[in-house]
C-alpha cells in the first residue's frame, strides 16, 4: 500500500513548479539517463557533459510535459534528442566525433577485463551508424521493447525491426572477419 | 551468431561505469537552481486555487520539512510514526484507493515537550514541527508517496527543505554528528489526521494516504558547494630567481580587475576562492593608487617606483614598480561606437547574470555622450542583433532593447562575435573609437569550433581598430580562462562585475580607460644588478610572463593602458649576504660583483601608442634611494593585498605572516580611500579569515 508515486505524477506535480517533486525526479532517473547518456557517446567524459546539460534544460523542458507518454518514455527522448544536437556540434569541432571510437584511447583505467569486454564493444559500435547505435542503446542498453524503443526514436516499429536485423548483419561479418583474421 | 548478439547486449549493458558523484551532486544542483529560477521567471504566478493537487501535496510535505529544524525533524518525525502507529492499531483504515469524498485540509502539528534528545539527555525541546497538507482535489491517489534517499553520499534535497531555515548551524551540526550512526528517522504522515500530540482527538478514517521518509540527518548539514564548470586561468606562481642565473625580468603590463571581484564573490557566498582563480596583480590593480600623474608632454605614463621593506620578511625589500596613465582630456575625445555582445542562454537567467547586466549598462548610458553610438547584439541559440546602431542620446530606445532581453537556448558564441564585429566595424568613421564589450557569464562553449581560430580572428579584429572587453557575470560557469583570453587577446580589459557598487566603479568611474587606450603592449623589464639583489621574485603576473626577447620584438602583444589606468608590479628582493636568501651560491660560477653603486636594477618600458607600429622606450634606474621612510599607504596597502593574495593562493614565501598580519597593514595603508573600496578589501579579507583553517 505505501507505493512510490509514478513518474508521470511527480512530472505533473514538476512541471506545475513543484520543487520537491522536481528533486525526487531527478533524483531518481540521474543514473539512468547518464547510463544512456554513456551508452550513446562510449565516452565518460562526454556522458557526464551531456548528462549536465540536459539536467540544466530539464526544468525548461518539463515544462512541456503534456503527460502523453511514459515518464521514462519521454526522458529517453530528451536525451536521445540532447545527443543528435551534441553529435551536431561535435561534427562542427575539430575534435572529430569519434565517440566510441575515442574510447580506445581512454581505457587504460579500466580494469583489464573490463576493458577487453569495452574494446571489443568499442569497435563494434564504432562501425555501426549512429541510428544503430541509438536503436541498440535503447533496446540490449535500456530493454526497451521494439515498440517503445520506436516511441522514443519516432520511427515505425518496423523501422526498428529492421535496423535490429542490420545490427545482427553486421555483427555476422565482423565475427567473420574476426574468424578470418 | 546470437552468441555475438548476446555478447553485445551484456557488453552494452554492462558498460556505463557510475556516474561521477561530485559531478552529479553539481549536475542535480545546478538543475534544481534552474528549476527554482524558472518558477521565479514564469511569466505569471498561478493562482493558487488552480494549482494541481499533487503539487499541493507535495508541497504542503516539503512545506512541512521546511519548517522542522533539525531537531525537530527528529523529534518531530519520531512522534508523528509513533501516531501513525497508534493510528494503524485503531485498525479503522482501509489501505488501497479512498476517494476523498471532500477537499480536505489536514493539519499535523507536533508539539513536544519534554523529549528524549538523540545522545539521551532530556531537555525541553522548543521546536514545533507544523504540517498544513491542503487538499484542493478530491482525486487523489492513495498511494502517493516521497521518498527521498537516505544514504548520507546523495545529495538529497534535504539541504534546500529541510536545511534552509534549520536552527543555527552550530546545533544542527552537533544533533547530526550525534545521530549520524542512527538509523533514519522515518516517519508517516497521514492524510486527514489532526494530530496533537496525544491520541485522544484521533479524527475519521484518512481520505488519503502519504508516505514521508524524511533525510538522514546528516543530509542537513550545508554541503560544500562544488565548482560546477568554472575554470580558471593561471600558472605556477613565480619562483625565486637567481640574479647572476637570470638577471633579466619580463612581463607584460596588466589592468583586468576580474580576480579580485571573483575571489570577493567567493568569499562573500562563505568559501575561499580556488586558488587558480588568485592572479594577485589583478587584485593589487584593483585598487585605486595615488601614484602621479604624467606631466604633460612627458608620454602617456609615468613610473614610479618605491622600496618599502618586506612585510612578511624583515631580510628582504619590496620593489614597488607603479605605472600611472594620464588622463586625456575627455572633453575633445572621439565619439565612441560600443556593441554590447550580450549573452543570453539559458545560464544567464538569474538576477545576478541578465538582471545585473541590465542594470550594469544601463547605469553606464549615463556616462555616453550624445554623440556616441550603440548596438546590440543579443546570442543564444542563434545570434542576432537586438538593436542597431543608436545615438546614445536616445536613450529610451537602448533601455528598451535592454529591456527585451530574454534568456534561453546555448550559446552561439563564435557567431555572435562575429556579427558584433561586423556592426562595430560598419559604425566606424575616421578617427573613431570602436569597441565590442561583451557581457558573458562564461559560458562561451556552442559554436566555437576551434579555441585557437577564435583568438586569431579577434586578433585579427584588433589590428583593424576594433578591440574587445570582457565583462563576466555570475558564477557557476564562469570560464575565466576563456574570458582572458579573448580580453587579451582583443586589447582590452576583463572585469567580472558581481555587484552594481562593482557595475559602479568598471562602467561608470573608470569607463575612460575601458573605453580609450592611451598606450598598447605596455612591457616591462627590469634587469637586476647580482651586486645589490642576489635573489628576486615578481609577485604574481605569472599569466603575463614574456620572454627577454620578446621586450624588443614589436610584433609580441601585450596589455594596453588605459586613460588613467595604473597597473602597480612588486618585487621581493634579496640581498647579497642577507641570511633570507634561498639558494646556496654556486661553488663554480662567477663571483658576482661585490661592489655595489646603490643601484638595484634598470626598469625598462616599452609602449605603443595607439595605431602606431613601432615602440618607444622609457628607461629608468630602480635606486636603493627610492628607499622610503615615511609610511607609505599606497606602497603598503598594495603590499597588504599582495600578501593576501598568497595566502589565497600559495603562501610558502610568507613564514608565519598570517592573515591577522595582512589586515592590520591594510588597514595602516588604508589612507583617504576615497570610495570605500579599501575599506571593502579589509572587510573582506576579514571574512576571509574566519574561512582559513587555523
Amino acid at each position: 500500500m505505501l507505493m512510490e508515486t509514478s513518474d508521470e505524477d511527480l512530472a505533473q506535480a514538476a512541471a506545475g513548479g513543484d520543487r520537491a517533486a522536481f528533486a525526487l525526479l531527478l533524483e531518481r532517473h540521474y543514473d539512468r539517463m547518464f547510463a544512456l547518456a554513456f551508452r550513446l557517446t562510449g565516452r565518460r567524459a562526454d556522458a557526464e557533459d551531456l548528462t549536465q546539460d540536459i539536467c540544466a534544460a530539464l526544468p525548461t523542458k518539463l515544462r512541456h510535459w503534456r503527460g502523453e507518454a511514459r515518464f521514462t518514455t519521454w526522458l529517453y527522448r530528451v536525451v536521445i534528442n540532447a545527443t543528435h544536437d551534441a553529435r551536431r556540434r561535435l561534427a562542427t569541432r575539430t575534435r572529430a566525433a569519434n565517440g566510441w571510437g575515442d574510447w580506445e584511447k581512454s581505457r587504460q583505467a579500466e580494469a583489464a577485463e573490463a576493458a577487453q569486454a569495452q574494446d571489443w564493444l568499442a569497435n563494434a559500435m564504432a562501425q555501426l551508424n549512429e541510428d544503430l547505435r541509438d536503436t541498440l542503446a535503447l533496446t540490449l542498453g535500456e530493454d526497451l521493447t521494439q515498440a517503445e524503443a520506436a516511441d522514443v526514436l519516432g520511427v515505425s516499429e518496423g523501422t526498428v525491426a529492421w535496423r535490429m536485423s542490420e545490427v545482427k548483419k553486421k555483427l555476422r561479418a565482423m565475427a567473420a572477419e574476426e574468424g578470418a583474421a | 551468431m546470437s552468441d555475438e548478439f548476446d555478447r553485445l547486449k551484456d557488453a552494452l549493458k554492462s558498460a556505463p561505469p557510475s556516474p561521477d558523484a561530485a559531478r552529479r551532486a553539481a549536475n542535480v544542483a545546478a538543475a534544481r537552481k534552474n528549476f527554482d529560477d524558472l518558477q521565479e521567471s514564469a511569466p505569471q504566478p498561478r493562482p493558487i486555487s488552480d494549482r494541481p493537487f499533487r503539487a499541493g501535496l507535495i508541497k504542503g510535505v516539503r512545506t512541512m520539512l521546511t519548517k522542522i529544524s533539525t531537531n525537530a525533524a527528529l523529534i518531530g518525525s519520531t512522534s508523528v510514526a509513533a501516531l501513525v502507529f497508534g493510528f494503524y492499531l485503531s485498525g479503522n483504515f482501509t489501505p488501497g484507493t479512498i476517494k476523498t469524498p471532500a477537499p480536505a485540509v489536514i493539519t499535523s502539528s507536533a508539539s513536544i515537550g519534554n523529549v528524549a534528545e538523540p545522545d539521551g539527555s532530556t531537555a525541553p525541546a522548543s521546536p514545533q514541527a507544523e504540517t498544513r497538507v491542503e487538499h484542493d482535489n478530491a482525486q487523489s491517489p492513495a498511494d502517493l508517496a516521497l521518498t527521498a534517499p537516505t544514504t548520507a553520499d546523495e545529495e538529497s534535497f534535504a539541504d534546500l527543505d529541510v536545511g534552509a531555515d534549520a536552527a543555527p548551524a552550530a546545533a544542527s551540526t552537533a544533533t547530526a554528528q550525534a545521530t549520524q550512526s542512527a538509523p533514519s528517522p522515518r516517519s508517516q504522515v497521514l492524510g486527514g489526521v489532526v494530530a496533537q500530540s496525544n491520541l485522544v482527538e484521533m479524527a475519521p478514517p484518512p481520505p488519503a494516504i502519504s508516505r514521508l521518509v524524511a533525510p538522514a540527518p546528516s543530509d542537513i548539514i550545508a554541503q560544500p558547494q562544488p565548482d560546477n564548470t568554472e575554470s580558471f586561468a593561471n600558472a605556477e606562481q613565480n619562483p625565486v630567481k637567481v640574479t647572476v642565473e637570470e638577471p633579466v625580468s619580463t612581463f607584460s603590463a596588466d589592468v583586468d580587475t576580474a580576480s579580485w571581484a571573483i575571489a570577493r564573490s567567493s568569499i562573500m557566498n562563505g568559501s575561499l576562492p580556488s586558488p587558480d582563480s588568485v592572479r594577485i596583480e589583478e587584485m593589487v590593480n584593483y585598487f585605486p593608487y595615488d601614484y602621479p600623474a604624467p606631466d604633460a608632454g612627458e608620454g602617456p605614463f609615468r613610473a614610479d617606483i618605491a622600496v618599502i621593506p618586506t612585510p612578511w620578511n624583515p631580510d628582504t625589500q619590496l620593489v614597488r614598480i607603479a605605472l600611472q596613465g594620464e588622463m586625456p582630456a575627455i572633453s575633445g575625445r572621439p565619439p565612441l561606437n560600443l556593441v554590447f555582445l550580450i549573452d543570453t542562454s539559458g545560464s544567464m537567467q538569474s538576477d545576478d547574470k541578465l538582471g545585473l547586466l541590465r542594470q550594469s549598462l544601463k547605469l553606464m548610458l549615463t556616462e555616453l555622450r550624445p554623440e556616441d553610438q550603440v548596438a546590440i547584439v543579443a546570442y543564444a541559440g542563434s545570434a542576432g542583433q537586438v538593436l542597431a546602431p543608436t545615438p546614445a542620446a536616445d536613450r529610451g530606445t537602448i533601455i528598451a532593447a535592454l529591456d527585451r532581453l530574454q534568456a534561453g537556448g546555448g550559446t552561439a558564441g563564435q557567431a555572435g562575435l562575429q556579427q558584433a564585429y561586423a556592426l562595430a566595424t560598419s559604425m566606424t568613421g575616421d578617427g573613431e573609437v570602436a569597441r565590442v564589450l561583451l557581457a558573458t557569464d562564461g559560458d562561451f562553449n556552442v559554436g566555437i569550433s576551434d579555441p585557437e581560430a577564435l583568438k586569431t580572428y579577434i586578433a585579427t579584429q584588433r589590428d583593424t581598430g576594433v578591440y574587445l572587453s570582457v565583462l563576466g557575470f555570475g558564477r557557476g560557469n564562469l570560464d575565466d580562462a576563456t574570458m582572458q583570453a579573448l580580453a587579451q587577446n582583443g586589447n582590452g580589459q576583463a572585469a567580472y562585475i558581481d555587484t552594481l557598487s562593482e557595475a559602479q566603479k568598471v562602467l561608470v568611474d573608470q569607463l575612460t580607460g575601458a573605453l580609450f587606450t592611451i598606450a598598447s603592449d605596455v612591457k616591462l623589464q627590469v634587469e637586476w644588478n647580482p651586486a645589490e639583489v642576489a635573489e628576486y621574485r615578481l609577485i604574481g603576473y605569472e599569466t603575463r610572463a614574456l620572454a627577454r626577447e620578446d621586450f624588443n620584438n614589436d610584433r609580441v602583444d601585450a596589455g594596453e593602458l588605459g586613460a588613467g589606468h595604473a597597473v602597480t608590479a612588486l618585487y621581493e628582493i634579496t640581498a647579497p649576504g642577507s641570511s633570507a636568501l634561498r639558494n646556496n651560491p654556486l661553488r663554480y660560477a662567477t663571483a658576482a660583483p661585490v661592489e655595489g653603486n646603490g643601484e638595484l636594477g634598470f626598469l625598462r618600458l616599452r609602449y605603443k601608442a595607439p595605431g602606431a607600429d613601432s615602440s618607444q622606450l622609457i628607461e629608468t634606474p630602480i635606486l636603493q634611494s627610492d628607499g622610503i621612510l615615511t609610511p607609505n599607504p599606497d606602497a603598503q596597502f598594495a603590499a597588504a593585498i599582495a600578501g593576501f593574495g598568497q595566502l589565497l593562493r600559495d603562501d610558502k614565501y610568507l613564514g608565519d605572516w598570517d592573515i591577522e598580519d595582512a589586515i592590520a597593514l591594510a588597514t595602516a595603508g588604508r589612507g583617504e580611500d576615497e570610495f570605500g573600496y579599501r575599506g571593502e578589501a579589509i572587510r573582506m579579507m576579514r571574512l576571509a579569515g574566519s574561512l582559513m583553517p587555523h
